[in-house]
């Protein structure tokens, strides 16, 4: 990660930055979604766990496919690796990386507005879970893709806007019925609310409701992943 | 008594195991399948090599060689049948059987954000090695890599990354060492400075089992060799035995007379009273030279040329030797 620092935490840090600067310096005077939070403020919980997500997402599928592509996965395949150390490591890889660029995003916007941290255990909990469920689901897209135009069709056409569609920039209430209700479909939605109450105390569901959805798609992503894993799929022909 | 037997047993077992040990065999394959589609890549091939065996594994592209070897490294699962490293399933005990196989790939695979010592720290990683730096030095000293210790892997020419890819085979000291077309594209200099390294670990003890299509390599290294034709073993003994039994012999005659009907279909080159002529077997040239004798033909010069191995790989591949 850190030879590549550049490209995976810096860059990834910039561009939420210039969310933060762009959205904030348009919307800010015009939209308050919770009653006595400044919309700047009430942007950046959203902005951290979107980089996160992408980011670990990112890590874990662009490692295996450029592994897979150039061939170099041969050497992890040849180790005595066991299928779930192999989903281990990539995972515990994508939330480190996860991780590191949500604190990275955090810091830079303290320049902007600082949000309070009213409950930590809330943050951590999502933050975790968030980049775990993202570093999980990378694996699978990692394992699926055999080049890197179905990657990226992947992260386009799912992982994109599942996060645009998940609360960063707004809150659901602001919604139509009709988006309202689909957004409850978004599981990302849930990881953003959840992690937004450890910052502000208010979301538009209960975390625990959160937390359970989160839980839930995280264990049936890992389940999936270790099962492909363990059956060789598309890595041991 | 039960002091007796325990002190008995204490001083046995462990006997008992180096001798089980050393009677196991290096690889054994047993009745091993693999259908990738419609092809049937492996048909239920039977091989046993014995530890500190130089065994060379030959055939014709698409004969099923990388597969046998990525079902022995556990990069591809059989359909059928039971692979082991000394004595250790592949399947499972993948773990045991990993550790002691080192597998230099056919492709030149290499991960490009690393130096040629991060990628040997790493590949020791994978092995669970944390501090391997001295065993490292002294692969990279014997592969010629210790002035490249530093460079970037994208910086190596062809040659050193098939070396690197040697090295990273090497990294746990595995007693059992599979070679997949390690001197393909590879120049002269490093064939032999790579061969005189693998040699010398054959004769430390580490069984090498070699695939090539340099046939001269195989001939040269190996003491014993499997052929292997659409997934079959289709030979399997000792080198030398090979190139007695399949090669027969070729015999260049310069004669003064002519030849007789019988011997023409023997003939593979002729010109103006000279023949090149292939005998299915040494006891063949015995009644060659009796019919010439019969015809009254006088034999003015003859050579015996040494069969090679190509021509055995060629009649076992059903080609036509030129």
């Amino acid at each position: 990660m850190w030879k590549v620092g550049f490209q995976t935490v810096l860059a990834p840090v910039l561009t939420a930055l210039l969310y933060l600067l762009i959205f904030s310096y348009v919307l800010a005077q015009h939209v308050e979604v919770y009653p006595g939070v400044h919309y700047t403020a009430f942007l950046i919980p959203g902005l951290m766990m979107m980089a996160m997500l992408q980011n670990a997402f990112a890590n874990s599928s662009s490692s295996l496919i450029q592994s897979k592509i150039t061939g170099n996965i041969v050497f992890v395949l040849l180790a005595p690796i066991a299928y779930w150390e192999f989903f281990a490591a990539y995972v515990l890889a994508s939330m480190l990386r996860g991780l590191v660029v949500g604190i990275g995003v955090y810091l830079a916007a303290l320049w902007f507005a600082q949000p309070p941290l009213l409950f930590p255990i809330w943050i951590i909990l999502f933050a975790v879970l968030g980049s775990a469920m993202l570093g999980s689901l990378g694996v699978v897209a990692g394992m699926w893709a055999e080049k890197f135009d179905q990657l990226a069709g992947f992260q386009n056409f799912i992982i994109m806007p599942l996060t645009f569609l998940s609360g960063v920039f707004y809150s659901i209430h602001s919604l139509p019925p009709f988006w309202q209700a689909l957004s409850r479909f978004n599981p990302f939605f849930y990881m953003i609310d959840g992690f937004r109450y450890g910052f502000f105390g208010v979301s538009d569901i209960s975390p625990w409701v959160s937390l359970m959805v989160a839980g839930g798609c995280m264990l049936g992503l890992t389940l999936l992943s270790l099962g492909l894993l363990k059956s060789g799929y598309k890595l041991r022909y | 008594m039960a002091l007796w037997i325990c002190c008995r047993y204490a001083v046995m077992i462990p006997r008992n195991l180096d001798l089980f040990n050393l009677m196991l065999p290096a690889i054994d394959v047993r009745q091993a399948r693999k259908r990738y589609g419609q092809l049937q890549a492996l048909d239920g091939v039977d091989l046993r090599i014995e530890q500190g065996e130089f065994f060379g594994l030959l055939g014709p592209n698409g004969a099923g060689k990388t597969t046998l070897i990525n079902l022995l490294a556990g990069l591809a699962l059989p359909d059928d049948g039971q692979l082991s490293v000394l004595g250790h399933d592949v399947v499972k005990q993948y773990r045991a059987s990993r550790r002691l196989l080192g597998v230099v790939p056919q492709e030149l695979v290499f991960d490009p954000f690393f130096t040629v010592r991060e990628t040997l720290r790493m590949q020791s990683g994978f092995f669970g090695l944390r501090h391997n730096d001295t065993w490292i030095d002294e692969v990279m000293h014997h592969l010629d890599l210790t002035d490249k210790a530093d460079t970037n892997m994208r910086r190596l020419s062809g040659g050193m990354k098939r070396r690197v890819l040697v090295a990273q085979a090497l990294v746990h000291k595995p007693p059992v060492i599979v070679l997949d077309e390690p001197t393909a594209g590879v120049d002269v200099e490093l064939r032999q400075s790579l061969w005189r390294f693998i040699q010398q670990l054959n004769r430390d003890g580490h069984t090498i089992l070699l695939t090539t299509h340099y046939l001269e390599e195989a001939e040269a290294l190996c003491t014993r060799i499997a052929m292997l034709k659409h997934g079959r073993i289709v030979a399997l003994d000792s080198t030398l035995n090979l190139l007695r039994s399949l090669a027969g012999c070729r015999v260049r005659l310069k004669i003064a007379g002519y030849l007789p009907a019988t011997l023409l279909p023997q003939v593979v080159e002729q010109a103006e009273g000279d023949y090149l002529l292939t005998l299915p077997s040494y006891q063949a040239l015995e009644s060659m030279l009796a019919e010439l004798r019969v015809a009254g033909t006088t034999v003015q010069e003859m050579t015996l040329q040494q069969p090679d191995l190509e021509e055995v790989f060629l009649r076992l591949v059903g080609r036509t030797v030129q």
